[in-house]
């Protein structure tokens, strides 16, 4: 497991392996079973199908909605596939990156990785020390090499391919007397100290990314706008929570906030006139009971963060003020109520539904109402303005509302009966309006409306230690891809018609273009050119 | 100059551009079908092999130089003629492409790569510029025609499939992450074809690596195009993992609170990024150089263009939806909102 160059796994290695294979067939032993397991796990080609098997693993996850991403979707499609959903659901395909099976996959590829990454530093801990290898006998039999006849010294030559190599900072052999007249050079050793960087890069990104999903949690709530709401970070006041499998509740960060202010900017044209262009709260936040209450500009790109707990602004609606009297005149319930935005005019829905009531209340809210020719409301803005255009349409259900369960924004209408206004219409309210409900069931009231954010706030450790990771691998594949590693000897010796010159270089990444290496050296040992092309 | 002059100024340049591209792809071809059915001369066969820069290594048998004859000489300045034509043709293109996505960014006052019909203009004018400005360095007259018809044939997808008008971004994108973020990943995109077209022609080559006639002669050695693949490819991993791995993650971060969250984009950059590491792996792996790692190369390119197209014709649950089909429509305010508010909001609005 580790990246390219045609010394990964040393040949000699395989060859070594094949000559100790035994020559008669036997069992093999405890050992020899666990060695033979061990070498084929951190084997080149392991890896490699390892890898693939991790791109594969990540497809159905792409394609099958997941529980954790977005729940009712994955529900509705268990619904709409009652054939399927058990047999998906056994294999973990609703949950894929949490899944046993994507985690054996990974987890083998990192033995893998940690199996190939510590003999490699120990080989290359020693190759850093050791001295580029002598000259092989027959330069001339490498795959690139040259010859020249030169009437040059044999000591003038070895002197000036020592200057020309050193200059261009490769490491030279030390003089040996028994050796003379050869020069063994070697340079490009960071090729193989990126390539390890990235390799171990790779498993801190990984441990930063297991710490931060199993410490970490991630949640949601909805928190209406003005000075007398508010969120403190405690485990009941969240509408959704998603915890790592290792988060205690005592790991929460003590703080509270309030939303201060609240500002959208709306497009006044163009193919989105309407939609919202950007929004921005004022938050103030105290850390501790009594401590300093603080300020923050929240927007979307711009979170907030309180010691390690991160808070984000993504996304906004409106919560109409509605107060519910009986017949009597008597309040059952008053105050806004959140409204769900169902597409980007923020026509919104939502319900009212107190368990002392026998009404319920569910409908739409309309910031910016128009009447259609065919006299269909419509809304084409979310722009609320002056809120005068401003429309609750509702309609009324009566029967039992104690037993409703499930969701604080649906109604379940079985067992409710309908109530509507006069000619089976809905009931429609600008603001400050009330309407009687009929059957002597009380009236609603439609008081003001005023926003709510919804805001994300999320803890998750290590993930510096992920994000570094992520650099320091970047910067070793800088290294080991791009840096080119070579040896190059050169062999100079008196002959009859004068001195015989061979240099030849041996390309130790698969990526160099050799023969171009081989005749600017030989062009700068004949004193040609001071061109510097290797 | 108003948005709207400017978007049509963009418009006509797209036009100009795909026209020009054409006829550059005509001379292309009218170039290499000159060169079918004739035998490679010697004068070529010395300038393959410098092309490879591996002068002591021939790349292909050398044959005897076959005579010239008064035709040889014909058609050689023809092949040559109708090259260097199909080479200035597709600069001016060029030109004409980078016209339209500078005035699209006028137009938009913005990058202009914000949705999917601008990332399609800005990814091809990549490929159409790191294929002209490495012509020269890397020898690439071979890839002339798959260069050349990809994009135009890309930039018809855009223009045909995926045209929006100019509009504002949608809040998460006011970063300046959108620059640096998108960027890199359109140059590896960029990258990565470039590389994908040398590994399918190197596989091509590899049924017949001996022919020396006909438009395959034209081709550099095995060895030179598996090397030139090697090094694009390389060069588009690191802006890969830049994209992916690094600007992505800090960027969903600071826009939906989590920096990494199996959104079906982030689970096919990733696997697009294993697959070209399974590729730079496979090339030092006996029994993987060569072919297979050619064909990882290709697996590579389909997943990245899957992600880029494909992936929203399957899903909808994306955060990245913003770069939507612009029939789908189903774009949201906040990504990361619409997402968290689809655990509340009821599947079907009741009628009221």
């Amino acid at each position: 497991m580790t990246n390219p160059g045609p010394d990964l796994k040393d040949p000699a290695e395989d060859r070594l392996a094949a000559r100790q294979a035994p020559s008669g067939i036997r069992e093999l032993t405890a050992r020899e079973l666990a060695r033979w397991s061990w070498r084929q796990l951190t084997s080149m080609r392991t890896a490699l199908i390892l890898l693939l098997l991790l791109a594969l693993a990540a497809v159905p996850g792409s394609l099958i909605p997941q529980t954790n991403q977005d729940s009712v979707k994955t529900t509705n499609w268990q619904l709409a596939h009652t054939t399927l959903a058990p047999i998906y659901n056994r294999l973990g395909l609703f949950d894929v990156y949490g899944s046993a099976w994507f985690a054996a996959i990974y987890i083998l590829l990192m033995i893998s990785l940690i199996g190939c990454i510590v003999p490699r530093l120990f080989v290359y801990w020693r190759g850093l020390r050791a001295q580029p290898p002598a000259a092989p006998r027959n330069l001339t039999r490498m795959p690139a090499a040259t010859s020249y006849t030169t009437s040059e010294s044999v000591a003038d030559v070895t002197a000036r391919a020592r200057t020309v190599l050193g200059r261009k900072r490769y490491r030279l052999r030390r003089n040996d007397p028994a050796r003379t007249g050869e020069v063994a050079a070697e340079r490009g050793y960071l090729r193989e100290a990126g390539n390890l960087l990235f390799h171990i890069s790779v498993i801190v990104v990984l441990v930063g990314f297991a710490v931060g999903s199993l410490f970490g949690y991630k949640g949601g709530v909805i928190v209406l706008v003005g000075d007398k709401y508010g969120f403190s970070n405690e485990l009941t006041q969240y509408d959704d929570f998603d915890p790592g499998s290792l988060f205690r509740p005592s790991m929460l960060n003590q703080f509270s906030l309030h939303i201060h202010d609240f500002e959208v900017s709306w497009l006044k044209s163009g193919p989105r006139q309407g939609m919202a262009e950007g929004f921005k709260s004022d938050i103030r936040y105290e850390t501790s009971a009594n401590g300093p209450t603080k300020d923050y500009r929240l927007e979307v790109n711009h979170p907030l963060d309180i010691g390690g707990t991160e808070v984000f602004l993504i996304g906004h609606g409106y919560a109409p003020e509605i107060t519910l009297r009986d017949a009597q005149g008597h309040i059952v319930s008053s105050g806004p109520v959140v409204f769900l935005p169902q597409d980007q005019s923020f026509l919104s829905f939502g319900v009212v539904k107190p368990p002392s009531s026998k009404v319920a209340l569910q409908g739409l809210f309309y910031p910016a109402e128009v009447t259609l020719p065919n006299g269909q409301p419509a809304n084409v803005t979310g722009d609320i303005g002056d809120k005068s255009a401003a429309v609750l349409s509702f309609q009324a259900f009566k029967g039992d509302l104690s037993k409703q369960t499930g969701s604080i924004y649906t109604l379940d209408t079985t067992g409710l009966t309908k109530v509507t206004a006069p000619g089976g219409k809905a009931f429609n309210l600008h603001v400050g309006q009330t309407a009687k409900l009929p059957d002597g069931l009380g009236s609603v009231t439609f008081d003001d409306v005023i926003h709510w954010n919804k805001l994300q706030i999320s803890q998750t450790p290590f993930k510096h230690v992920a994000l570094g990771g992520v650099v320091l691998a970047l910067l070793g594949l800088l290294g080991s891809l791009f840096i080119r590693p070579r040896r190059v000897w050169v062999r100079a010796r008196e002959t009859a018609d004068g001195t015989l010159v061979e240099v030849a270089v041996l390309d130790r990444s698969g990526n160099d273009e050799v023969g171009a290496v081989v005749s600017g050296l030989v062009a700068q040992l004949q004193g040609r050119t001071e061109e510097d092309e290797a | 100059m108003s948005q709207h002059a400017w978007e049509m100024l963009s418009n006509r340049a797209v036009a100009t551009a795909a026209v020009i591209y054409f006829l550059a792809l005509l001379s292309h071809l009218v170039e290499w079908s000159a060169l079918i059915g004739r035998r490679r001369t010697a004068v070529e066969e010395r300038t393959l092999v410098n092309a490879g820069g591996v002068p002591d290594v021939p790349d292909v048998p050398v044959e005897a130089p076959a005579a010239f004859t008064p035709e040889d000489e014909d058609r050689a300045e023809r092949v040559a003629l109708f090259g260097r034509l199909g080479y200035l043709l597709t600069c001016l293109a060029a030109v004409a492409h980078l016209t339209a996505v500078v005035s699209r960014g006028f137009a938009a006052h913005r990058v202009p790569w914000g949705n999917m019909y601008e990332f399609t203009l800005a990814g091809t004018l990549i490929v159409a510029l790191a294929y002209v400005l490495l012509y020269a360095r890397l020898k690439l007259a071979w890839m002339a025609p798959a260069v050349v018809f990809f994009v135009l044939a890309i930039l018809m997808v855009g223009v045909l499939v995926l045209y929006t008008p100019v509009e504002p971004l949608t809040e998460a994108l006011h970063s300046y992450w959108l620059v640096i973020h998108v960027i890199s990943a359109a140059l590896a995109t960029g990258a990565f074809t470039l590389g994908g077209i040398a590994s399918l022609i190197y596989l091509i080559k590899r049924r017949r690596p001996d022919v020396t006639t006909g438009w395959m002669s034209r081709v550099p050695a095995l060895a030179t195009l598996d090397r030139v693949a090697y090094r694009i490819h390389a060069f588009g991993f690191v802006l890969w993992t830049f994209a992916v791995l690094i600007t992505g993650p800090i960027w969903a971060h600071q826009a939906w609170g989590s920096y990494w969250n199996w959104d079906p984009k982030e689970v096919w950059a990733f696997i697009t990024w294993v697959v070209y590491a399974g590729y730079l792996h496979a090339r030092a792996t006996a029994g993987w150089k060569g072919r297979n790692a050619a064909i990882l190369a290709l697996v590579g390119l389909a997943t990245l263009w899957f992600n880029f197209i494909g992936i929203n014709y399957f899903s909808t649950t994306s955060q990245h939806s913003y770069a939507g089909l612009p029939a789908g429509g189903a774009s949201v305010s906040t990504p990361g909102g619409q997402n968290q508010q689809d655990s509340v909001v009821p599947v079907q609005p009741p009628t009221v």
